[in-house]
Formats: structure tokens, C-alpha cells, sequence
């Protein structure tokens, strides 16, 4: 690696850390457009430095598109509060008015002799990290550094302002000037990953490292720390895809498609490095994420599969207690909305469990299924009887009440039930009666048996 | 004669001109439990943060124990309407009961040992010590309100402002926090609770502020919370004073 790749390398990489943190305040307070709003209308604000200055000056020229930036922020609220329009339609008429005012700028400015090329403009808008040079580092470095300490000294007060702004005024912090504080940093952070990946783009740094974050952590701090490291690996992937230094690696580019195509810009694979890692966690994060949250369905589907087995075969055999008669699966057929290949996979699953033994007939009880079975009977039973005698349900009503919510009760409902009707001098401990008829074809039990 | 909890004087409130509450006069006693009992637009919950300066006053003034709100923070509790905050935000019951003393920790310093503590015991008291680090999307409406109560006890204060608090939960937490409620003006502090459930107003509250874009009445229970005086406050709105303030809101014809 050269040494500009490592330039390159530690601008975006830090860049993209200390967006990434900011960027979480933004993201979790429905402000995610303000990134957005920032970045374009801090164009008019460098046409305008380097009008002034007449020179391309960096400082100077990030200083014009922090103002502008913030004006369009201010402008917004404004906006919102002195006429009835609502704060989304506001972000985009402030963002394209300040936009386009900057393409009219730029204009000017490439018309005078010159001036394009030296202004370098177009670097602004679409970005070009791999311009980089060593002071553009050094910048990003001190604007980084100095960022996170204000995001580490007012980290109890950004907190409290993110979550509960009313609360924090009625403690007596001045919620306008840490608001400031905060958009302030964000904008100067803005404004500063401009040159590396554009206007367009700077959007995404922001946002993308704190919605990925959120998936895997439900603090705040964690948070925080986990969005930096998140806005840093893009910036190091997207840097190393784009010198080359992956293939170099691979002995192979795994961004040729054709022979032609090398040399991608920086800032966007960056971006794409950040989107992957936010869909990687939108499928595979634990809790919040896709693929867990399929898991989880289908295992309480499955579960009440299971359970309803049990019980329909407890309530078939219940006449003839405590034997196990065996039951034909096409009894069950009837009990249940089960398609017979569904009842039958059904119950090799459950005799591979040890609950269920299979017969020629169909299945029966084992000894362990039996207790189970018992246990969910009583919960569904208790649970029944709830429903009946605090809820005015009808008792033909209950049965089906009871069985979408059962499945779901903890240990703690069901003993709080128990306690209640045990109050009432129901039983304890043992299997309540049904409330209810239970249907049961005649002769159950016996005609599998007699067969 | 030490100074009043709380005393307004002549308040009245504007939303984007249109004045909702008008001229509203009161005292409320030290060591006093308070319902603020008015129908449905009567200006219950924008009396109470307009108390707290969350939204400008038109006119009037209004003193916490005889000085202005912005002195007496330290002595003031808030616990604002459940539905104010976006409970999926990543913080654990534990982190919520916390914010309630950073007032009294100031710029920088971060919460330690000794808050900690405290805001445990805070917890304890409104029976969720076991829910303490999970994250709060993961309570239920009543467990959510408990730890907005713990944040408030954890503010240590005098006086204390409710936002419905027993809005959206189970009878049995109504009774808990009822309890508390009464257990901190037992140890007496000041307690005022917008309150929407007349059935309970008798029961709960020693003294009553009955509203309805204006004063109706305020006193102790016993004698304020009349038929009379509820037939005044229930009974229709002015419809004068809506028109009026519509007219204020228009501004001058044209």
C-alpha cells in the first residue's frame, strides 16, 4: 500500500466514524433529513467563500458551508413554525432552494476564466476521496477529535435532550443551546467529509452507521461506540476496494466487470460498503433482525403445533384415564384444522420425543407426554375459566379465545391464575374440569382399539 | 406565613394566538394532594406545563414556594404524559430513573455510585427493581408510567407534577401509584395530578382545581368538587369565550 492510500485510508476511516456517532442523534431523533439538508446547503456557502476569498482556501471554504449549512437548518425551522407548512415538505423546499442557489454559484464561478478548475467544485458535490492530502487529514483528524469530546462531555446532556426534551427544559438545561450544540457538531462534521465523498453521499454516512447500530444494541452508549466503529469499516473497505488493494490481496478485482473497469471512485463504494453492513444487520442481528424474527414465529408455530397435539390427545383420552388409549389420526382430523400429512409428520415428530408412541391405529400418550399434556390442559383450562368468569366470555366462545393466548403465557400468568381461582376454592394442582362440552366421536378410544 | 407550593397568578396561555386558558387564579396548600379535573379540551395538561415553562404565558405569573419557576427547579418533579417520549429510544428503565438527577448533578459530571443507588431505591419504590436493565420498549403501559414515577421520586423534590399518570394502566398499578402518591404527601410533599376519571377524584384528592378554559373552582375536596361546580365545568363550554378566542387567533378584520 502507498503512502496516499494510507492517507486516504485514515481520512475516511475517521470521517466515517465520527459521522457515524453524530449521525446516531440524528437517526434516533427523526432527524435523519438533516443530514441531508446540511450537506446540500453547504454548497452555497463554499461558492460564496470562494467568491470572497478569491482563492481556493479550505478552512476558509468549510467555514462558508458550515454557515450556510446551519442557515438552512435554522431556515427550516423557521419555516415550520411561521407558516403551516409540515417539517418533511420544509427539509425539501429549503434543501433544493439552497442547492440550486449553489449550482447557479458554481456557475458563475467556472464562467470566470479559470475558476472552475481552481475552486474544484465539482469534488464538492460528488466527491473525491482520493484526492486526500496529508493537511485534508490533519484537518479531519482535529474536526473529528474535537467532535467527540463534545459528544463525550455532553453525553448525560445530549442524552436526556434525545429522549425526553420536555423533561430536560423542566430541569433547567438550555435545550436551544445544546440543540445548537449538537447541529452544530453534526454540520461541522458535515462539511468537513464534503470534499471526500460529496454532497450526495454525506447523507448516508451519517444515517447508515446509526440505523445499523440500533439493530444490535438497546443502549445508548453501546450504541454510540458500535455506530463509530460501524462508520469506520466502510471507510476502510471503500478505500481498499478502490486502490486496488483487495485485488492486490485477491491476486484478482472483484469490482472488474469486464476488462476495462478499475479505479471506481472512493466515496461511493464507501457507501455501498455501508449499506451491505446495514442489510447484513437488518437479516442476521439477534432480536431486532429479520431472519430472528422468522425464528421466533415459526418456532411458536411449531410449538403450538406440539401443544395442540398434546392436548387433543389428553381431552380424547380424558374418559378413560388414567390408560392411554390409543387415538386414530383421523380422529384428530376432526379436532383440529390439521391436513392428515400435517397430523402425521406431526406425530412421528413427537413419538421421536418421547411423548407420543405410535400404534398401528395412530398414537397415544407416553408416560412424560401424559404429564405434559396434563400441564397444558390445566393452563388452557385456567386460562378458560379466566376468560368465562372475568372477561363475560361465552363458554362456546372460550375455547378458541383460550387457544391463541395460551402458548404464549408465562409461568407467572398461569400461577397468578391458579392463585385466583384457588381463592375462589377451584382446585389446586389438579386438571380442572372443561367448561365446555368437548366433542369427542362416539366410542372414541375403543374404536381404534376394537379395529 | 412561609410561601404557598405553588400560587398563580392572572395566567393566561395562547397556543399560536388563540388564548385556551384564561386568567386563571390559584394557591395550592403545602402537603396537599391535587387533582386537575376539567372535561376534554379544557386546558388541564397545557395548565400544567405551562406552570413548569414549557409554553410561554400570555400574561400572569406564576411562583413555586414565592419565586419564579426558573429558581425553584431543584424543588419541582415532572412526570409529563406517557405517550411524550418515543419508548423504543436505547435506554433501560435503570437509564430513565437516572435522568431524574441530572438536574442536580449539573454540566459534565457523569452519574455515579451514589445515583446509582439512589435511582435503585427509586425503583424499588414503585415495585421495578427486577425490570431495572431491560430496555423500556420491553414494559407494559403500567411498568412504562412506574418508571416515569421512579424518575420523578429520583428528582427528590417538593412539589411534584403529574401528567395522567394513571392514564393507560391496570387497576391494580392505579392503586399502587395512588398509594405512593398519597405516601409522598404523607411526607409532606406537594402532589398535583392531571386527572380525567371523576369516579376517583372524591376518593383520591384532598383539594381540586376544576377547569375549563377558566378557573371553575379550587378548594378542598369536600366542598369544591360539587355538582354544582362540576355542572359548571361539564356543562357545555362557553361557547363566548370559544368565539372569542377564535377571533383572537384571526386576528383584526379585515
Amino acid at each position: 500500500m502507498t503512502f496516499l492510500t494510507w492517507i486516504v485510508l485514515i481520512g475516511t476511516s475517521l470521517l466515517g466514524s465520527v459521522a457515524g456517532v453524530l449521525g446516531c442523534f440524528a437517526v434516533l431523533r427523526r432527524r435523519a433529513l438533516v443530514g441531508d439538508l446540511l450537506s446540500h446547503a453547504a454548497l452555497p456557502g463554499l461558492c460564496l467563500a470562494f467568491l470572497v476569498l478569491g482563492q481556493r482556501h479550505f478552512g476558509g471554504m468549510l467555514f462558508g458551508a458550515f454557515c450556510t449549512g446551519l442557515a438552512g437548518v435554522g431556515l427550516v425551522t423557521l419555516v415550520c413554525r411561521w407558516t403551516r407548512t409540515k417539517e418533511d415538505a420544509a427539509v425539501g423546499i429549503v434543501l433544493s432552494t439552497f442547492f440550486g442557489a449553489g449550482i447557479v454559484l458554481s456557475s458563475v464561478i467556472q464562467n470566470q476564466e479559470g475558476g472552475g478548475a481552481k475552486a474544484g467544485l465539482e469534488s464538492y458535490i460528488y466527491g473525491q476521496a482520493a484526492g486526500m492530502v496529508l493537511q485534508d487529514v490533519l484537518w479531519i483528524a482535529m474536526v473529528s477529535a474535537a467532535a467527540l469530546v463534545v459528544v463525550v462531555l455532553l453525553f448525560k446532556e445530549f442524552k436526556v435532550l434525545s429522549f425526553d426534551p420536555a423533561f430536560a427544559r423542566t430541569q433547567g438545561w438550555p435545550t436551544l443551546a445544546l440543540d445548537l450544540a449538537m447541529m452544530g457538531t453534526l454540520a461541522l462534521v458535515t462539511v468537513t467529509g464534503l470534499p471526500a465523498v460529496g454532497v450526495v453521499l454525506m447523507a448516508a454516512m451519517l444515517i447508515l452507521p446509526g440505523a445499523t447500530a440500533r439493530f444490535w444494541t438497546e443502549r445508548l452508549g453501546p450504541m454510540l461506540v458500535l455506530s463509530g466503529i460501524l462508520g469506520a469499516a466502510p471507510g476502510t473497505i471503500g478505500t481498499l476496494l478502490s486502490a486496488g488493494v483487495v485485488a492486490g490481496w485477491l491476486g484478482f478485482d472483484p469490482l472488474a466487470f469486464g476488462p476495462t473497469a478499475t479505479n471506481l471512485p472512493t466515496g461511493p463504494l464507501i457507501v455501498l460498503s455501508g449499506t451491505a453492513l446495514f442489510l447484513f444487520s437488518v437479516l442476521f442481528a439477534p432480536r431486532r433482525g429479520a431472519v430472528a424474527r422468522l425464528w421466533a414465529a415459526a418456532r411458536l408455530r411449531s410449538t403450538t403445533a406440539r401443544e395442540n397435539l398434546l392436548r387433543t390427545l389428553y381431552e380424547l383420552s380424558e374418559p378413560r384415564l388414567p390408560d392411554r388409549p390409543a387415538i386414530a389420526v383421523e380422529q384428530l382430523l376432526t379436532h383440529r384444522a390439521w391436513r392428515a400429512w400435517q397430523a402425521r409428520w406431526l406425530v412421528r415428530w413427537m413419538s421421536w420425543l418421547g411423548l407420543v408412541e405410535r400404534t398401528p391405529e395412530g398414537a397415544r400418550l407416553s408416560e412424560s407426554g401424559l404429564g405434559k399434556a396434563r400441564g397444558l390442559v390445566r393452563t388452557h383450562r385456567l386460562w378458560e375459566r379466566f376468560l368465562i368468569e372475568r372477561a363475560d366470555i361465552a363458554p362456546d366462545h372460550v375455547d378458541r379465545d383460550a387457544d391463541m393466548i395460551e402458548h404464549l403465557l408465562g409461568r407467572e400468568i398461569v400461577d397468578a391464575l391458579e392463585e385466583r381461582l384457588a381463592a375462589q376454592g377451584g382446585p389446586r394442582d389438579a386438571v380442572p374440569q372443561s367448561p365446555h362440552e368437548i366433542r369427542r366421536t362416539k366410542d372414541e378410544g375403543r374404536m381404534s382399539k376394537d379395529k | 406565613m412561609p410561601p404557598p407550593p405553588l400560587e398563580i397568578h392572572d395566567m393566561t396561555v395562547a397556543y399560536h394566538r388563540k388564548p385556551v386558558l384564561w386568567d386563571i387564579d390559584l394557591t395550592v396548600p403545602e402537603g396537599s394532594l391535587v387533582g386537575i379535573v376539567g372535561p376534554n379540551g379544557a386546558g388541564k395538561s397545557t395548565a400544567l406545563i405551562s406552570v413548569l415553562g414549557l409554553i410561554p404565558l400570555a400574561s400572569g405569573r406564576v411562583e413555586i414556594y414565592g419565586k419564579p419557576y426558573a429558581r425553584q427547579r431543584h424543588q419541582v418533579g415532572y412526570v409529563p404524559q406517557r405517550e411524550s417520549v418515543d419508548w423504543d429510544f436505547p435506554v433501560t428503565a435503570m437509564d430513565v430513573v437516572l435522568m431524574g438527577t441530572y438536574g442536580r448533578l449539573g454540566w459534565i459530571r457523569r452519574p455515579g455510585a451514589a445515583e446509582r443507588h439512589a435511582a435503585r431505591l427509586c425503583l424499588a419504590q414503585v415495585g421495578m427493581e427486577a425490570q431495572a436493565d431491560r430496555q423500556i420498549r420491553q414494559l407494559s403501559g403500567g411498568q412504562q408510567q412506574r418508571v416515569f414515577l421512579a424518575r420523578a421520586l429520583a428528582q427528590d423534590a417538593r412539589i411534584y407534577f403529574m401528567d395522567e399518570p394513571f392514564a393507560g394502566v391496570d387497576a391494580s398499578t392505579e392503586q399502587a401509584i395512588v398509594r405512593l402518591l398519597q405516601a409522598l404527601r404523607d411526607g409532606g410533599k406537594t402532589v398535583i395530578v392531571v386527572h380525567h376519571d371523576l369516579q376517583t377524584v372524591a376518593d383520591y384528592f384532598d383539594h381540586v382545581i376544576l377547569l375549563n378554559m377558566r378557573l371553575i373552582a379550587s378548594g378542598p375536596t369536600a366542598t369544591t368538587f360539587t355538582h354544582e361546580n362540576l355542572h359548571k365545568a361539564y356543562g357545555g363550554r362557553l361557547t363566548i369565550l370559544d368565539e372569542a378566542a377564535e377571533a383572537v387567533r384571526r386576528g383584526p378584520a379585515p
